[in-house]
């Protein structure tokens, strides 16, 4: 379980996020919406660990663990996993070493590498230098391959379908909700219920369109409005609502919950 | 041809020139007599020390010599082993070619000036030996042949003069290593190399060299390859070194002929290293390229690159990418010049550091601080070599791979 309380951070000295509480339980997946500049990628940027988002107060539950001022490494070992949105270029180091470096295993067999590029179309980067001239499909992409080597148990996506073409967003889309345990399959030996009580991955996803909601069933809205989480509830009903009246519905709910 | 009387008085007369690169060096301070070591049979290569046998391996030299052409090793002064295993590639020791054979003299000081240098002068006057390499015409390598330069005792001066031919159609690929056995401290190596790379044929060389603290490097090397030829020289150095100064030239004087040098260099802390790269481009349709990436690690670099595009048609390009890690000063100097209309030239530069976000990234797969640094040094020294046999490939990863330790 991933448990927020009352999480204050600073970016440079400036305020970013306040009052966040926010608890993600096993088989959850929440999604974050929030206009741009609201603080969704600092809150994703400060749950994996990055030492420029200060916390400056509250603190980070993960497993049970405060994981508050755990570096990023010691989170990763513990099972929080991030598909970025625009991760940097690592030159001369191959998609297929990074794959490696994720599932933690430098010897694995190149059978299983290749195997898990296979799922999101990815074989013919294996031997790309990660994210060098990546499109923007592609990089999202790169990130699914990894974060399924890496098998962790909180996943952080940061607008996973920005950039994706209309040939790639089943894909996309379908590889978050393999991730997630979303996916049903009716062929399975244990009942839909079953396969529901032993689902434990976690995933918090940033979206500003809602088109992966057409893919996963989420189980919980957020939404970040200036740094403050101000409404939480049925992701379908936030979209709806933002659509219609937009961001600015939401002044309205932060002043009432005051 | 110069008679050797006219070579002897024209490097008397340039005895006392200073290099124009790099610190001016005293060679009376080290020791260039000769040291009569014994010639090695196969046997006895196989049973060197186990330390003198590591520091060979490390730059490159196979003793089981299962994947190589040919050996040439010299030791200080003297030539130990020398063989050629695959016929139509001929290694001889220079000093016997010059004795044996009259087709040397078509060679033998054609490239490089006798004059250039005190080091070039004293490679003519004390000769101690040195290889010739032949590809004949139309063989192709199998195996790289692999040259050992190795300089054993304290404080000696080795002096060597290097010839490698690539005939007509042929294919040669060399491995040469350099390198002083693990209790020297002080020395110096002066090296001429001459390469002849003819009508279509394509030579790779590859130098792999590890000095010690105290090694004064003084190569002089000068490159000329006829119509549709290729020479690739790779050059790495991740080892500590008092001073190595060197600008080898490539002279492309066939059509389409093309050269290209990529150098890896990791500095060490009190070291300066002066390389770089020089190609005229002389023809219709010649090609060059210069890939350097460097790293200081503490060390002094300074990084020289220079294109001359004589004739239109012509394409070049120069790429410099120093990182200063572990302080350090990287100095690179790309340069170009045009002389045609037509003629098609770039640089790109960069020093930098190593990017913060690269390293978070890395981390957030579960890597230490320490491992993605090492991750991304690793990857910013490997270069994607192409026409490289797999054997010198898998020599330069091994030489990555090492100096990462001594970085860390």
């Amino acid at each position: 379980m991933l448990y927020i309380e009352d999480l204050e951070v600073e970016l440079e000295g400036k305020r970013i996020l306040r009052h966040i509480d926010l608890e993600i339980k096993p088989g959850e997946t929440h999604v974050l919406f929030g206009p741009n500049g609201s603080g969704k990628t600092s809150l994703l940027m400060t749950i994996m660990g990055y030492p420029q988002f200060k916390v400056v107060g509250g603190k980070i539950l993960f497993k049970g663990q405060d994981i508050t001022n755990m570096p990023i490494n010691e989170r990763a070992s513990l099972g929080i996993g991030m598909s970025y949105q625009r991760p940097p270029t690592i030159n001369g180091l191959k998609t297929r070493q990074m794959v490696k470096i994720c599932s933690k295993n430098k010897e694995e067999d190149e059978d299983k590498t290749v195997e898990l590029a296979k799922r999101v179309n990815f074989v013919d980067f294996l031997d790309r230098d990660v994210n060098a001239g990546f499109s923007g499909g592609e990089i999202k992409r790169s990130e699914l391959l990894q974060l399924m080597a890496q098998n962790a148990d909180l996943m952080l996506f940061d607008e996973p379908e920005s950039g994706v073409d209309l040939e790639n967003i089943t894909l996309v889309g379908n590889s978050i909700a393999e991730l997630l345990e979303k996916q049903i399959r009716p062929e399975n030996e244990k009942s839909i219920i079953r396969q529901k009580q032993a689902r434990s991955k976690m995933g918090l996803i940033i979206t500003h369109t809602g088109y992966i909601l057409d893919y996963i069933i989420a189980d919980k809205g957020q939404v970040l409005y200036d740094g403050v989480l101000s409404c939480t509830t049925n992701p379908r009903e936030i979209l709806n609502c933002i659509g219609q009246m937009g961001y600015k519905e939401c002044v309205r709910c932060i002043v009432d919950k005051n | 041809m110069y008679s050797r009387q006219e070579l002897r008085k024209k490097a008397q007369d340039a005895i006392g020139k200073p290099g124009t690169l790099g610190p001016d060096i005293n060679l009376e301070d080290f020791d260039k007599s000769d040291l009569p070591h014994p010639y090695l049979s196969d046997q006895e290569l196989m049973s060197l020390p186990k330390a003198e046998q590591e520091r060979l391996i490390m730059s490159g030299l196979d003793l089981t010599e299962k994947e190589r052409g040919g050996t040439f090793f010299q030791k200080d002064s003297r030539v130990i082993h020398c063989k050629s295993k695959q016929e139509g590639i001929e290694v001889i020791p220079i000093k016997q070619a010059l004795e044996k054979y009259d087709w040397i003299k078509d060679y033998y000081w054609k490239l490089v000036s006798v004059e250039t240098d005190k080091y070039t002068a004293t490679a003519e006057l004390n000769l101690q030996d040195g290889y010739v390499i032949r590809a004949l015409p139309g063989v192709k390598s199998i195996y790289p042949v692999q040259a050992s330069l190795y300089i054993d005792k304290n404080g000696h001066q080795q002096i060597v003069h290097n010839i490698i031919i690539a005939e007509e159609d042929s294919e040669l690929h060399i491995i040469t290593g350099c390198a002083t056995s693990p209790h020297l401290k002080k020395g110096a190596h002066i090296g001429i190399s001459e390469f002849f790379v003819k009508k279509n044929a394509k030579l790779s060389f590859t130098m792999i060299h590890n000095w010690a603290e105290d090694m004064i490097v003084r190569p002089r090397s000068v490159a000329q390859v006829e119509e549709g030829g290729l020479f690739l020289n790779n050059y790495i150095c991740m080892k500590a070194v008092k001073s190595l100064q060197m600008y080898p030239t490539t002279h492309l004087v066939g059509d389409n002929s093309i050269a290209r040098f990529y150098s890896i260099i990791v500095g060490a802390p009190d070291s300066e290293y002066d390389i770089g790269g020089r190609v005229f481009l002389k023809k219709p349709g010649t090609r060059a390229e210069i890939i350097a990436r460097t790293i200081s690690n503490g060390g002094n670099i300074i990084a020289r690159g220079h294109l001359i595009g004589e004739v239109p048609g012509v394409k070049a390009h120069l790429e410099c990418k120093g990182l200063i890690l572990n302080g350090g000063r990287i100095h690179a100097i790309p340069e170009l010049e045009g002389h045609a209309e037509g003629v098609e030239m770039s640089h790109e530069a960069a020093v930098g550091k190593i990017a913060q976000e690269e390293i978070m990234y890395l981390m957030s797969r579960g890597l230490t601080e320490d491992e993605a640094v090492s991750t991304i040094v690793q990857g910013f020294l490997s270069l994607d070599i192409p026409d490289l046999p797999p054997q010198l490939k898998a020599e330069i990863d091994k030489a990555i791979e090492a100096s990462d330790k001594d970085m860390m």
